[in-house]
């Protein structure tokens, strides 16, 4: 193997000026509004004393997304990508894959890089399923000669032959995450960077998707970086691991110590903050979540009761907004992960901010006690709108199960407190 | 199964063979105009994927399909002819019948206005794609040509038959149609360039685009013969409008229309176009790097 790094990344920085008084924090601006910028401006340099204007400069902030990050990855690596919301994970992909362009800092890429960052991108929906494999395998980057090669292999890994000259605005919505996942897979990158929005779905698609990345990186030796929150998938997955705090490279070694890094930093921060957790918010689709809250109360029966609270809020108003929650042990074990397939959990119109409530009975029954995370996640039918990981969280006081001062914990006996009743007698033999 | 999956991975590893690695790319800031013409070159399928597309969806989401094509510029000849044929009595002067000097102007105008439109709006339509994959920009803007030529041939089909019902014969002559064509597409891909980037940047652009074209429909020899223009400074600076000379020459190619293109302006306007469109290219490339942040 050749000892060149595949990538190889300097001093790399990406810089937004993010808008204070926006709600959102696009920077795009309207004519009228730089006109008027300018002639404030134009007015202040008339009159140096004059007020007109002035407020205009604290309106605009610089924001780092990432800085100084550097660091190699050899060929045939896969390196799992650690890091909260908003730590520059997402920044880091982009950069990578050229789709935005550092303001500082360089990175140097030995071949071809594609990326799986978001599933189906580029599907038109009044294409057929045949068209829409050429137009998408064009976009992320194959020739057509590539696409017609593989094209009998997407076809049969997506399951939809029999609907090739349907229009996919017809599909199911697994049928559409297959066939746009099938193109994806069947990329011949040198290097693939794959995001989360992967581990969506049912479970048996996530086994064929995490099957595949397997095949393509077993048979063909590539280097794929792949970001998630799913420490189990990782600690399986990838060989070494990156940790990125505030734009910065916080942890840089084998997957199993960086989880650990990660955690403990989390745990810290859960530590530190105490008061109510922010909320979560989706720039692109101008949804999110606010005003998050758990707790396990007592309730009428004498039960234990988890209520999760938030508000949810969209910007513009909403149809079908399917909401989904997973819980997972503070160190990523997924407890259990509750789509709204399963749930039904649909808010059919949202215009003003509603406030959701999800109660879970009997918890302390099934869960053992310890430190828990929720994640939240709307969707459409065919697109994920936010994923809130690490939400809120919450804690169970151990149960004591059988009375004797000793209580079940979940770091030390495990995740569900079992209760058994002991018999024995003597056996004939 | 996820257990299995790193005993897989790291047996995979042993037995890596080395891909001749097919490039190198290095990614700076400020640095990515440097291969950006090769990869224009290296994108050049998914140029005709993206136009293929438009044409694609444009024939079927309409259930009258073709012709939609063919209705714009048989409405628009009707209204001209009636304002400038009928109502400003200009019919009567024409050796031709007025029907055919519309349309005749109709053809490069319409193939030039959409394609400007469709080009305007081509990155804002396709944010998504922007801020999820990367390919040159500038294919978007570009490869709205496609739809502009697929309308231009249907209407153009139309134009042939009007021709042999009026009984014009096709002289070969009309073979300069294509110069005239092309000088058009260029001067819709510099206008379209320039409208797409600033789109992006500036959103209530868009309302500015139709009014724009609206007034270049008028502003432009359409609905009447160029002539009707007083000769002198005015005339010059009229015919500084690039469609002045395509729109004449057009009705010369095809109608033998005697009249002709006014040259000495009409090359002034085409060095303008080139102007406009390698300002336009170096203004979209200046902001095309921010459009993914900003989309």
């Amino acid at each position: 193997m050749s000892s060149d790094p595949i990538i190889t990344i300097e001093g790399l920085g990406k810089r937004y000026v993010i808008r204070h008084a926006a709600r959102r924090a696009k920077d795009y601006r309207s004519l009228s509004e730089s006109l008027a910028r300018g002639a404030s401006t134009l007015a202040r340099k008339l009159r140096p004393n004059s007020r007109v204007g002035r407020y205009e400069q604290h309106r605009w902030e610089e924001f780092w997304a990432l800085r100084g990050v550097a660091f190699e990855v050899a060929e045939g690596d896969i390196i799992g990508i650690v890091g909260r919301n908003g730590a520059g994970k997402s920044t880091l992909l982009k950069l990578l894959s050229r789709i935005s362009e550092p303001t500082e800092g360089r990175i140097r890429l030995r071949g071809r890089v594609a990326s799986l960052l978001e599933v189906g991108t580029g599907f038109h929906p009044e294409l057929t399923g045949r068209e829409n494999i050429y137009l998408n395998g064009a976009i992320l980057g194959m020739t057509r000669a590539e696409i017609r090669r593989n094209f009998d292999g997407i076809v049969a890994f997506a399951e939809v032959e029999r609907f090739l000259d349907t229009p996919v605005k017809r599909y199911s919505s697994g049928m559409y995450v297959r066939l746009a996942f099938a193109v994806a897979a069947h990329l011949e990158p040198e290097i693939l960077v794959v995001d989360e929005v992967l581990a969506v779905g049912d479970l048996a698609f996530q086994k064929k998707c995490l099957g595949k990345m397997d095949e393509v990186a077993r048979r063909e030796g590539r280097t794929v970086l792949f970001v998630s929150h799913n420490m189990a998938t990782l600690a399986a997955l990838c060989q070494r691991g990156i940790m990125l705090d505030e734009g910065r490279v916080a942890a840089d070694g084998p997957m199993a110590d960086v989880i650990g890094t990660y955690q403990h930093a989390l745990l810290e921060r859960h530590a530190d903050s105490g008061a109510d957790p922010a909320g979560q918010y989706s720039e692109e689709h101008g949804i999110g979540i606010r005003s998050p809250r758990a707790a396990v109360a007592e309730a009428p029966d004498g039960t234990s009761e988890l209520r999760i609270e938030f508000v949810l809020h969209a910007d513009n108003p909403f149809r079908e907004v399917q909401i989904g929650i997973e819980i997972q042990t503070y160190n990523g074990v997924r407890i259990a992960e509750l789509p709204p397939k399963m749930t039904g959990f649909i808010v059919e119109n949202l215009t003003d901010p509603l406030h959701c409530v999800l109660t879970c009975r009997d918890v302390r029954r099934y869960l053992a006690g310890g430190d828990y995370t929720v994640r939240i996640f709307l969707r459409k039918p065919a697109e994920m709108l936010l994923s809130a990981d690490d939400l809120v969280r919450f804690s169970l006081d151990p149960l004591d199960l059988y009375d004797l001062g000793t209580t079940f914990e979940q770091g030390r006996h495990g995740l569900v407190p079992l209760r058994f009743d002991f018999a024995c007698e003597e056996s004939a033999r | 199964m996820l257990l299995r999956v790193p005993a897989l991975f790291r047996a995979a590893r042993q037995v890596i063979c080395i891909v001749p690695l097919s490039e190198e790319i290095v990614i700076e800031a400020g640095k990515a105009g440097r291969r950006y013409w090769q990869d224009l070159w290296r994108y050049r399928e998914l140029f005709v994927f993206f136009a293929w597309r438009d044409i694609a969806v444009r024939y079927k989401q309409t259930v009258i399909g073709v012709a939609w094509a063919l209705l714009r510029p048989v409405l628009n000849m009707i209204v001209l002819t009636f304002v400038f044929g009928n109502l400003a009595g200009m019919a009567r002067t024409e050796k031709f019948s007025f029907h055919l000097l519309v349309l005749a102007g109709q053809l490069p105008w319409q193939f030039f206005s959409s394609t400007v439109n469709a080009a305007s709006q081509s990155l804002v339509g396709n944010a998504r794609l922007l801020s999820k994959i990367y390919f040159p920009r500038l294919m978007l803007p570009a490869s709205t040509l496609g739809v502009g030529l697929a309308d231009f041939l249907i209407a153009f089909i139309l134009m042939l038959g009007m021709m042999v019902w009026f009984g014009v014969g096709l002289a070969p002559r009309a073979l300069f149609v294509l110069p005239f064509l092309l000088s058009a597409g260029i001067a819709s891909l510099a206008l379209g360039t320039w409208f797409a980037a600033l789109n992006v940047t500036y959103r209530d652009f868009r309302f500015i685009i139709p009014i724009v074209v609206q007034a270049g429909l008028f502003l432009s020899p359409v609905g009447y013969p160029s002539d009707k223009i007083a000769p002198g400074i005015e005339q010059f600076l009229y015919n500084l409008n690039p469609l002045v000379g395509v729109i004449d020459g057009f009705r010369w190619a095809l109608l033998g229309d005697a009249r002709g293109v006014y040259w000495e302006p009409f090359l002034v306007s085409q060095c303008l176009v080139v102007l406009v469109l390698i300002s336009g290219l170096w203004y979209f490339r200046r902001m095309e790097r921010t459009f993914a942040d900003v989309v």
